[in-house]
């Protein structure tokens, strides 16, 4: 059992994303993160899925979303050379005078930018893999984080091979 | 310009559509006045949900799509079982609904329903249309996608304001291209070639042979290819009348109800070539065991069903009849494996299936005198439960397309509207409908469609006063305690005359064959109340989640 991420093309029309979604859930299988946005061709939209699972259950999970007539390509990037992507907007407590100095010096030792700053709190901005955020939200917990929302991974493969519709 | 009604009626025309059964309201209107002076013929049900089995039936009787109509809200909703029904069985059939008009959707509007969200599950595709000028793009598109590959249920969800809308004639294309959707028709050749090899060195092969050799027309070539290589077959539920039952490599249905001598082979069997069938529960028991002995040839044109539930050794992935063709012009005839068939003459012989004789009315006397007295000349359809597990023993069944039943969602009420859609497909011959008292209870209004239309289908009811399958499991696994399955007495025959059909009361086996014939002489729907044994028991019986040759109420082991 371990995280795989797939990249899924798809009809850019309403309704498709709760197909797939839907999909998952009715057999039972959980999404760990979601992304969705348009993709290089402008009728298309790419989805990509992290969920967890032995192989077998996600050999079944891509044969069953290839069933879906609006899905064009379903790709495993699991074990591929690729890039894996994720950005975070972490709301820390950060009352003036106290430990905004420590904050802002974990934010650059992960190369998080401050993208807003209050009297009471700052927003750091975060792009790495899972491990790298989750690693950042592990520190900054102390400071006491007041929201923290994820884009979910996009992944893409390195080099010159791609997830397309093979036109 | 032309309304959105009429280019749906012209295209469902197009795609050869001659029947459909429905039932009308308010947004579907603009289509039924349209269909007022249409030639295609409508078929008035009493209830929606008759007019999706109904399309199922005339789709599993015939090969070609179904179709029915119902209007927004209650009236698609009724729809659901059915379309699940078809959906699960792979029944290819084009279910049109009526949806509010498209300024008012999603506003919970009179009669709204989010009829495509609710059946998204349940269908292979569904649409919700937009404007008049995708009508006939969309129809094309979904009779492709119901009728091809997996072939399965496509919903065309129709806002009133596409109905009355105008376009212009759009332009079609000959054949439908779908980026997203490609089935595999030819299997893979190296593995057709490795499937051969493991049948060339297989002592005891043995086919499981599913509703997918029905649905692929492959029926001749089954038979061919089990012939020539010598290979005996069994039959799921759904693959009854792919290989005629008399045939001497015909071990008849294997599983929960399945024969004693088809469940010793699957055990036994040291390769196992499943044809278009998916290791359902109901056939595998207990999955460890079943087939543990053997190596696994699966051909499917679903890639999904390959090793869903066992591991395939050898997948072939494409339309059974393009791959059993394949495999035929690539094998040599083979002399018949003599102590594997002799094993199971022996089987056959010690093992068959009872039938009592006790001067009482036994189901399955009931059943065997139709099967003789109709032979292979009608179309039997059935309910669900004991009605469905009799008949599917116990009718000798000769051709697919003859045996009719909702098998992967077990659908009580499925029989009757699916055998007029029957009749439909299979006007020369007779139509039974197999029911019990409690199934045919569930869609009892359909009398009244039967007799206005003049639908002549035969209903045979094994009448026990129970719901007898769950009674049955109540009996072997709860103690006797009838928990709510015991229906008071009912007089069908006096329900059948108020519709005005002719109906029988049967009650000593005597009774039986002049009942029958008289059906048969009867021109129009005829209706008989068999009221057999109460307790009567569909054996042999493998318990769930047993393995399949743990039979409950077979011969002793010899």
């Amino acid at each position: 059992m371990k995280p795989h991420t797939l990249s899924i093309l798809v009809e850019n029309k309403s309704g498709v994303l709760s197909r797939v979604t839907g999909l998952f859930s009715r057999r039972g299988f959980n999404i760990e993160s979601l992304a969705v946005g348009p993709c290089e061709e402008p009728d298309m939209s790419r989805i990509t899925i992290v969920v967890i699972g032995d192989d077998e259950k996600i050999e079944q999970v891509m044969k069953q979303l290839n069933k879906l007539i609006d899905v064009i390509k379903v790709s495993d990037l699991t074990d591929s050379e690729r890039v894996e992507r994720e950005l975070a907007l972490i709301k820390v407590t950060a009352e003036l005078g106290t430990s905004r100095a420590e904050i802002m010096q974990i934010a650059s030792i992960f190369r998080a930018s401050i993208v807003d700053v209050g009297a009471k709190t700052l927003i750091l901005q975060v792009i790495g893999d899972t491990d790298k955020i989750e690693a950042m939200e592990k520190l900054l917990r102390q400071y006491g984080i007041k929201e923290f929302v994820r884009t979910g991974t996009v992944g893409i493969l390195r080099g010159a091979k791609t997830v397309t519709s093979g036109k | 310009m032309k309304t959105g009604a009429k280019i749906l009626v012209e295209s469902l025309q197009r795609e050869g559509t001659e029947i459909i059964f429905g039932y009308p309201g308010g947004v579907v209107l603009p289509i039924y006045d349209e269909l007022y002076d249409s030639s295609l013929r409508h078929i008035l049900v009493r209830h929606e949900q008759a007019a999706a089995h109904a399309a199922d039936g005339f789709a599993r009787a015939s090969g070609r799509v179904g179709v029915c109509l119902a209007t927004s809200g209650p009236g698609a909703c009724n729809l659901v079982t059915g379309i699940a029904t078809a959906y699960m069985d792979s029944v290819p059939i084009v279910a049109l609904t009526g949806q509010v008009p498209t300024n008012l959707l999603g506003n919970d509007a009179f009669q709204e329903s989010d009829i495509t969200g609710i059946t998204m599950p349940i269908t292979k595709h569904n649409y919700l249309l937009k404007n008049a000028g995708e009508v006939s793009r969309i129809v094309q598109e979904a009779f492709y996608i119901a009728g091809t590959g997996r072939q399965g249920p496509v919903l065309i969800d129709i806002p009133k304001d596409v109905s009355t809308g105008l376009s212009e004639d759009v332009k079609l294309p000959e054949k439908v291209s779908l980026r997203g959707y490609n089935p595999t028709y030819k299997g893979h050749k190296r593995q057709m070639e490795k499937a051969l090899e493991l049948l060339d060195h297989a002592e005891r092969p043995l086919i499981y042979a599913g509703g997918g050799i029905i649905s692929s027309n492959a029926s001749a070539e089954l038979v061919e290819f089990a012939t020539l290589a010598s290979i005996p077959v069994t039959t799921t539920l759904m693959g009854i009348g792919c290989i005629p039952c008399n045939h001497p490599l015909n071990l008849g249905m294997l599983g929960m109800h399945g024969t004693e001598y088809a469940n010793f082979a699957v055990t036994e069997c040291d390769l196992l070539i499943s044809i278009g069938a998916r290791f359902d529960d109901r056939v595998t028991g207990k999955l460890e065991t079943f087939a543990s002995h053997a190596k696994i040839i699966h051909i499917d044109i679903d890639p999904a069903e390959i090793s869903k539930n066992k591991h395939a050794d050898v997948p072939i992935v494409g339309d059974v009849r393009a791959v059993l063709q394949d495999l035929l012009s690539l094998m040599k005839k083979r002399e018949a494996r003599e102590q594997w068939l002799k094993k199971i003459r022996h089987w056959k012989q010690h093992h068959p299936l009872k039938c009592p004789t006790n001067g009482a009315l036994h189901p399955q006397f009931i059943i065997r005198t139709l099967s003789d007295l109709v032979k292979d000349k009608a179309v039997i359809v059935s309910e669900v439960g004991q009605n469905q597990m009799w008949t599917a023993q116990h009718f000798c069944f000769h051709n697919p397309r003859t045996w009719i039943t909702s098998g992967g969602l077990g659908t009580m009420g499925y029989g009757l509207p699916a055998a007029m859609g029957a009749h439909f497909a299979r006007p020369d011959v007779p139509v039974f409908d197999i029911a019990g008292d409690g199934s045919i209870q569930m869609n009892i209004q359909e009398f009244g469609t039967i007799a206005a239309e003049k639908i002549p289908v035969k209903v045979v009811i094994l009448n026990n006063m129970y719901l007898g399958m769950v009674r049955q499991w109540q009996e072997l696994f709860y103690d006797h305690r009838y928990s709510f399955t015991e229906l008071p007495p009912v007089d069908f025959v006096k329900i059948a005359n108020a519709y005005g059909i002719e109906g029988m009361r049967i009650e000593s086996p005597d009774e039986v064959l002049p009942a029958l014939q008289a059906s048969l002489d009867c021109d129009g729907p005829f209706v008989m109340d068999f009221r057999i044994e109460r307790e009567e028991n569909v054996f042999p019986m493998v318990p769930a989640g047993a393995a399949i040759n743990d039979m409950i109420g077979g011969h002793p082991q010899s």
